[in-house]
């Protein structure tokens, strides 16, 4: 199981961009933006694509009541992710070795892999109910109370994923580097998984 | 049926005009010339959201500042606060600004700004900085090309009618300011009789620093007391030199029309600045007693500081053998201008028939073997056959100035005649001429003041326009004329009106310094010393009869917007930070019955309005510039009591 515990590590080392690279990544465009205002959210706290594009959201979300972009100490997930993904990736590779070392099962590998899927769904949907909370907890004294054409109060929730217009803006929510890092690297434990298995089915034969 | 048979006619003749366009005809005032039949328009066009390919700069003459132009399309892109006040963004009447305004004479609001040069890097602009010379009062602007602000201006004693400047060397080395009226040097009470021999020309060498374009005066060439017109640096080979045009050196002090147009020729003072540098770098020259104004614009603390310098470096050209030399040049001439390879020195003798060319080679030569024709108050006269390299023979009337294309080809303006005349350097045959409407004083090639034109434009900048334009009552805009001079003849594409007197202007391609341009102050780097940086720290406070209101802005509220415990008689100072990091989002600040100006506050700033309040009441200030959807909530009060009231100081925001 040498390659498979090769592919392994690889695959959960990837997991490490999360520190470096950008996880989401949502860029608000308007006519008077020719240079779209952006964030982009990393596991270790929100930064703007540009120095002063916090600010300059915060400043046009003020207008609709939304509140500020939250800081690194106004939110426990940015405590916690960092914690858990290093978690995984010391996990991943120690499973890595071990399976190098023929001292655990190939199928380990597929544990982590769902595990590790199991935490991202739960990020994703901590993510969403952010983004509503975000988009809809509006301040009362709000400036501008917009309702939509049914008459219920307009909400301004960033698409989870994907191309959104928003009043004026036109919003893409999109992955970051960092999430298609997670992605090659998850694949690459379920790449680890099959070829462990295939490694241990010829140490078999 | 009338009207067609005019409207054919008037074509035919617009025709007649087009084709037949090469000489002669410059007399005729009307109709489309050129433009009409051709696709004019399209080549100045420049489309919706698209940029210019070149930044113009004229100057604003008489206005005092300078403005901002795109070239092709003509379009007006700022006028850039220089000498004058202004305002609209209170340059000159902000605490923050009048001390750029300061010099010897106390504050001088006002200014007569003449010729704008861009700075360079052996010899090709480089983009970094603007220069623009006073007239009247004689000073030095150097303006940012990333803020397009004036950073710092420099007074120039001993010198008066600061005319031929503000012209640079080819690395930038030195920013010359000769003076255009000799005077007494030091200033006395003298009967104006003895003008002659007892006059000076004071010929100014301003150094800058290559980090941060500071300037300083090297030191004053005090020549003889002719008038000094215009100059131009040696390029290329002859870089080491300067040339000064003079006119008046009959010196005469009156009626100077007839009595200063008898010599047949005048000079062009070639100096050579490179043997004086030496000579003071070695502890030469001497340094008198004077008083001039350094007044210099701090980025970080958006605040400028004037400083009064109390001596100044003089060099006496009789001490430097070798420096200075007298071109003869017939006759009165204005421009003076080196072509880019430095070769050919053109004097436009602006009552003289011809245009004359000295040869730098041939110059040195006669310098060498010492072929002089006398001297003038002990400087060399070189003699005019011996530099003589060629004579542009009637070319038109009053020649003022010459610029160059990059491809051998110079272009003369003429004032008398109103027309532009393209010829062949070096073999000084007349390729093409052109009307201008009318009476056009300088021309202007992007970088043709440099070794490398960007030979695709030429400019003219017209002093009267007539019927140009609509009539505005008997004052007219001044303007400018784009001449396309890619082909064989000049093509006439765009007149475009143009602030103030177009004197001369500058151009550099857009690209070499729109990428460079700041969009706004950081906020963090404000060491204004009155910045509101922090909510937290907005205040209001007394010191006596003055009160220091400590204020910031950001869409679209005032911090604080509600002021009480101010007095009649009160000197009020608004403190205020503009805490927008978003280019493009300055704000305003007006409040009743200012008697100063209102304030234009870029990101990140801090600027400061003194309000003396006159009167007892309760008294609206609000934002200027429509900054948002709120723009027009964007205010507040002030409440100011009798002068004897005991209301405390209060100020607030947001409460009821
Ligand atoms: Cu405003």
């Amino acid at each position: 199981m040498k390659k498979a515990g090769i592919i392994m590590i690889i695959g959960s080392l990837l997991l490490l961009g999360l520190f470096k690279f950008p996880l989401w990544n949502i860029m608000l465009g308007a006519p008077q933006y020719p240079d779209p205002l952006g964030m982009d959210i990393y596991i270790e706290g929100i930064q703007g694509v540009e120095e002063f594009d916090i600010q300059n959201i915060d400043g046009l979300n003020h207008y609709i009541g939304m509140k500020t972009i939250p800081k690194v100490e106004d939110m426990w997930e940015f405590s916690v992710f960092p914690k858990v993904i290093g978690a995984m990736v010391a996990l991943g590779v120690l499973i890595g070795i071990l399976g190098f070392l023929g001292k655990v099962s190939y199928k380990w590998f597929l544990g982590w892999f769902v595990l590790m899927s199991v935490l991202g769904i739960l990020g994703m949907y901590d993510f969403n109910l952010w983004l509503i909370d975000y988009g809809t907890d509006l301040d009362p004294k709000a400036i501008m109370k917009l309702e939509n054409l049914d008459g219920t109060p307009m909400t301004y929730k960033p698409p989870l994923l994907g191309y959104q217009k928003m009043l004026n803006f036109d919003v893409d929510s999109w992955p970051g580097t960092g999430a298609y890092m997670i992605f090659v690297g998850m694949i690459l434990t379920v790449v680890a998984f099959f070829v462990g298995k295939k490694e241990y089915k010829k140490s078999k034969a | 049926m009338k009207k067609t048979i005019n409207i054919l006619i008037a074509l035919i003749m617009a025709a007649g005009l087009v084709s037949c366009n090469n000489g002669g005809d410059q007399k005729s005032k009307k109709g489309g010339q050129g433009g009409l039949a051709t696709n004019a328009a399209e080549r100045v066009y420049v489309a919706p959201g698209e940029h210019d390919e070149f930044y113009g700069f004229m100057s604003g003459g008489f206005s005092g500042q300078l403005g901002v132009y795109g070239l092709p399309s003509g379009r007006l892109l700022k006028v850039l606060p220089v000498f004058s006040q202004n305002p609209e963004n209170g340059w000159g009447y902000s605490e923050e600004t009048k001390p750029m305004l300061n010099t010897s004479y106390g504050f001088v609001p006002w200014d007569d700004s003449h010729h704008p040069d861009i700075s360079q890097t052996n010899g090709v602009l480089d983009g970094r900085w603007i220069f623009i010379n006073g007239n009247n009062t004689p000073r030095i602007a150097r303006i940012g090309l990333k803020s397009f602000k004036t950073e710092e201006i420099i007074e120039i004693p001993n010198s008066a009618g600061n005319h031929s400047s503000s012209f640079i060397t080819e690395n930038t080395e030195y920013v010359v300011a000769g003076t255009r009226f000799s005077v007494p040097v030091p200033q006395k009470d003298m009967s104006i009789n003895e003008y002659k021999g007892n006059f000076k020309g004071a010929l100014t060498f301003i150094n800058v620093d290559q980090e941060t374009g500071r300037m300083g005066i090297k030191f004053q060439l005090m020549m003889p007391g002719f008038n000094y017109d215009l100059s131009h640096p040696g390029r290329d080979k002859s870089h080491g030199w300067f040339f000064f045009t003079t006119y008046n050196t009959e010196e005469a002090h009156s009626l100077l029309e007839v009595n200063a147009s008898q010599n047949d020729k005048d000079f062009i003072a070639a100096v050579n600045w490179k043997v004086i540098e030496e000579y003071v770098n070695n502890g030469g020259g001497t340094k008198v007693p004077a008083n001039y104004a350094h007044n210099i614009l701090d980025e970080h603390t958006h605040t400028a500081t004037s400083t009064m310098l109390k001596e100044v470096l003089t060099v006496n050209p009789m001490d430097v053998p070798g420096a200075v030399y007298f071109l003869p040049t017939p006759k009165s001439p204005h421009g003076c201008d080196v072509d880019p390879t430095g070769e050919y020195i053109i004097g436009n003798g602006k009552l003289s028939a011809d245009l004359t060319v000295h040869s730098f080679t041939k110059m040195l030569d006669a310098i060498e073997n010492k072929k002089f024709d006398g001297e003038a108050y002990g400087i060399p006269i070189l003699n005019f056959e011996d530099i003589l390299a060629g004579v542009v023979k009637q070319p038109g009337l009053g020649p003022l100035h010459t610029e160059f294309d990059g491809n051998g080809n110079a272009y003369t303006t003429f004032f008398i005649s109103s027309e532009v005349v393209k010829w062949k350097v070096g073999t000084w045959e007349v390729l093409d001429r052109q009307p201008v409407f009318y009476s056009v004083g300088h021309g202007m090639i992007p970088g043709g003041n440099s070794r490398k034109p960007f030979g695709k434009y030429f400019v003219a900048l017209n002093k009267i326009t007539k019927d140009r334009y609509l009539p505005t009552g008997p004052e007219l805009t001044q303007s400018a004329q784009l001449f396309d001079i890619t082909g064989d003849k000049m093509e006439l594409l765009l007149d475009f009106p143009t602030i103030g007197e177009p004197h001369y202007a500058a151009a550099i391609p857009a690209e070499l310094v729109a990428p460079n341009s700041t969009k706004i102050f950081k906020l963090a780097e404000n060491k204004h010393k009155y910045a509101v940086l922090q909510d937290s720290d907005v205040r209001v406070e007394r010191d006596g009869k003055d009160v220091h209101i400590y204020m910031n802005m950001i869409r679209s509220h005032f911090n604080p917007d509600n002021i009480e415990g101010v007095k009649v008689g009160d000197k009020v100072y608004f403190h205020i930070t503009n805490h927008e990091q978003d280019f493009d989002v300055p704000h305003g600040f007006a409040v009743i019955g200012a008697n100063n100006a209102e304030l234009l506050i870029m990101p990140g700033a801090t600027e400061t309005l003194l309000w003396e309040p006159k009167q007892v009441g309760v008294w609206p200030f609000y934002c200027t510039d429509f900054c948002s959807a709120l723009h027009q909530e964007m205010q507040g009060y002030i409440r100011v009591s009798p002068a004897d009231s005991n209301i405390e100081l209060s100020w607030s925001l947001g409460e009821d």
